[in-house]
């Protein structure tokens, strides 16, 4: 793999390889083998994608949560992206992909904290990219940057508006981050840049949709049923890894099987469910947010109300990828690992 | 104290007593329209609902949210409504040609009952049965299950994109270019045509879709509306404000039971540039609507009774 990396870039830029000249600058380098390294290595897609990659290459974790039961071979630093030690890794060794998936989305952090994390966090990240000239950059987006409207159209291309955050503030980071990847793409054609979109991730994962579909009693708004698509994080990890590939760059949308109604997926978790009125949910919601007795803000209540689905076959064509897992593999998904 | 037991015994009641009789009441009502469905719809039908499911969703549901399961629920009302009702006549329907098509239609009767007796005698009629798109209102998807029963009927909102992306499929699509401007219209201008949107024919040009022309004669006397109130309307937020007298009428709430008269014209193929000026595509799409205008009249022409 890595040494394809290197003559694939090579024409382009008519510069030296990165790899060596990255390892011309560091002497202390244990080894000349260059790395992947992947922010936001602890998390569970994190460890699922290290995991996969660290029996190929050499893996750098940057995350600042620290990494138990962490694989020999894993290298991992436990710092803040935003600290300037970040600098000293990308210095340090040579590199031939980050993946960024050090994206923090929990609507109850303070906004500042969101931001700085995210925003300031990204750019440092796309600074040293740019300046240690990584010949690769995969950013871990997400289908939720469109945002579920009314208005959609039942499937949504990659050129679609980002209005994620006209009715969900907390989104407004994420929305951000694509765009700073997507001008990154355009600034610096030296490096490939993969922004993936993946729809509703579900698995052992701790995200908004698992969590809702691991809820004891799973609540529906009444008279709504739109169409969902997910995404195993199996299948989130196998698109990560194409992205991977030489030669791969773009914005790609990345969906899993067949998009069913939301009733058939609550149905296929097997829990009981409660339909709400609409404006019932949203006015109790609120407080019950604020009170810590809910754990999904008011905005997410439109992701049960409205269609926000995508359009893979880019990802398909150009990526070559296909889901591997069923409707019912992925849903069940959510309760792997429960009991262990 | 007093009040806290007092809630208790009535949750109490309510698990033991009210919850399953409700559900059981549930149930038989939910068997009671089961059947009924299943003798409106017949053997004859139930076929052609599989076929047709068979074609557009073999894993339950297609992309679009089309469900057999509860559109057997809706087909088997505007069956009721289509043969019952307004006993409809469908004429020229193998002029529908196979793959993508746009079905053109005049727009009228206060509510958009046509569209639904379209919908149900391309079903009916059709061979192969095919499952006819609409576009739907953006508020309506805003509206709750009014927008879980149009998805799952198949009808889809109104954006270009979903327009394209169903006519590649090679789907029915039908356009009413008149839009609430004929749904509005007062009796007196019953069977003339209103202004004619230009979105329809860029949609067809870009795509490369034939147009199929359709009258629909009937559904303009269903309401009787000698007046629309447009500032009032407007101040309602409503997209038309019709003065029906028959409203007053005990029963007159109901359309009258007119007779429906459908009929396909021949398929009509236009070439050219899709972004051309208006002026361009006016003169095409004044083609369609003058084939519409001239069979609508001689539709009137060859009609002998309203209601027979």
């Amino acid at each position: 793999m890595a040494a394809e990396t290197t003559p694939a870039k090579d024409p382009r830029s008519g510069r030296p390889p990165p790899a060596k000249a990255a390892a011309a600058r560091s002497v202390v380098a244990a080894s000349a083998e260059p790395a992947v390294v992947i922010t936001g290595i602890v998390g569970r897609l994190g460890r699922r994608l290290a995991r996969r990659l660290h029996r190929e290459g050499r893996v750098i974790g940057i995350d600042r949560r620290p990494f138990e039961g962490r694989p020999k071979d894993i290298e991992h630093h436990q710092i803040d992206i935003r600290r300037k030690k970040t600098r000293d890794i990308f210095r340090g060794t040579p590199i031939r992909a980050v993946v960024h998936l050090g994206v923090m989305h929990d609507p109850r952090a303070s906004a500042s904290e969101h931001h700085t994390w995210n925003v300031a966090g990204f750019q440092k990240i796309l600074e040293y990219v740019a300046q240690y000239e990584v010949p690769k950059l995969v950013l871990l987006s997400s289908a939720n940057v469109y945002g579920p409207r009314p208005e959609n159209p039942q499937f949504l291309t990659e050129d679609a508006p980002l209005l994620g955050g006209a009715a969900f503030s907390e989104i407004r980071d994420l929305v951000e981050i694509d765009m700073l990847a997507q001008s990154f793409f355009w600034k610096r054609p030296e490096t490939e840049t993969v922004i993936l979109r993946p729809v509703h991730i579900l698995g052992t994962v701790r995200n908004a949709p698992s969590n809702y579909l691991r809820l004891p009693v799973i609540p529906t708004l009444l008279g709504f049923d739109p169409m969902i698509q997910v995404l195993h994080e199996e299948d989130t990890v196998r698109a990560i890894e194409l992205a991977l590939r030489p030669g791969v760059r773009g914005v790609f949308n990345i969906a899993g099987p067949p998009p069913a109604p939301l009733s058939r997926v609550v149905k296929t978790v097997g829990r009981p469910t409660v339909p709400i009125p609409h404006a019932f949910a949203a006015t109790m919601l609120k407080p019950l947010f604020q009170l810590r007795m809910a754990s999904f803000p008011k905005p997410e209540l439109d992701h049960i109300r409205y269609v926000c689905m995508v359009d893979d076959q880019k990802a398909r064509e150009t990526l070559g990828y296909a889901p591997s897992k069923s409707l019912e593999e992925t849903v069940r998904a959510v309760d792997d690992g429960r009991w262990s | 104290m007093d009040t806290a037991r007092e809630l208790i015994r009535l949750g109490d009641v309510v698990r033991r007593d009210a919850l399953p009789l409700a559900r059981g009441l549930f149930r038989r009502a939910r068997g009671a329209i089961d059947g009924v469905t299943s003798t409106l719809l017949g053997p004859e039908l139930e076929q052609r609902l599989a076929q047709v499911s068979n074609q557009l969703a073999p894993h339950g549901v297609d992309p679009f949210g089309w469900d057999p399961d509860y559109a057997r629920y809706a087909i088997a009302g505007a069956t009721f409504l289509s043969r019952s009702y307004f006993r409809t006549i469908v004429s020229g329907i193998e002029n529908l040609p196979e793959g993508r098509v746009l079905i053109v239609a005049n727009h009228s009767g206060q509510l958009p009952l046509d569209g639904v007796i379209v919908a149900i005698s391309v079903f009916l009629e059709a061979q192969p049965p095919r499952v006819v798109r609409a576009m739907v209102e953006k508020w309506a998807q805003t509206l709750p299950f009014v927008s879980t029963f149009f998805a799952k009927c198949g009808q889809v909102v109104g954006v270009p994109e979903n327009a394209v992306r169903l006519l590649q499929r090679g789907e029915a699509l039908l356009v009413f270019p008149e839009g609430t401007r004929g749904l509005a219209k007062t009796f007196q201008h019953r069977y003339q045509l209103t202004d004619f949107g230009l979105g329809f024919m860029r949609l067809a040009l870009e795509t490369d879709t034939p147009i199929v022309p359709l009258s629909i004669i009937g559904a303009e006397e269903q309401y009787i509306s000698v007046a629309n109130m447009r500032s009032l309307a407007k101040a309602l937020h409503l997209p038309s404000f019709p003065v029906i007298p028959q409203l007053f009428i005990p029963g007159g709430q109901l359309p009258l039971p007119t007779r429906y008269r459908l009929h396909f014209g021949e398929p009509l193929h236009f070439r050219g540039d899709p972004d051309d000026d208006d002026s361009i595509i006016e003169e095409k799409v004044w083609v369609v609507k003058a084939t519409i205008q001239a069979m609508l009249n001689k539709g009137l022409m060859e009609r002998k009774s309203l209601f027979f």
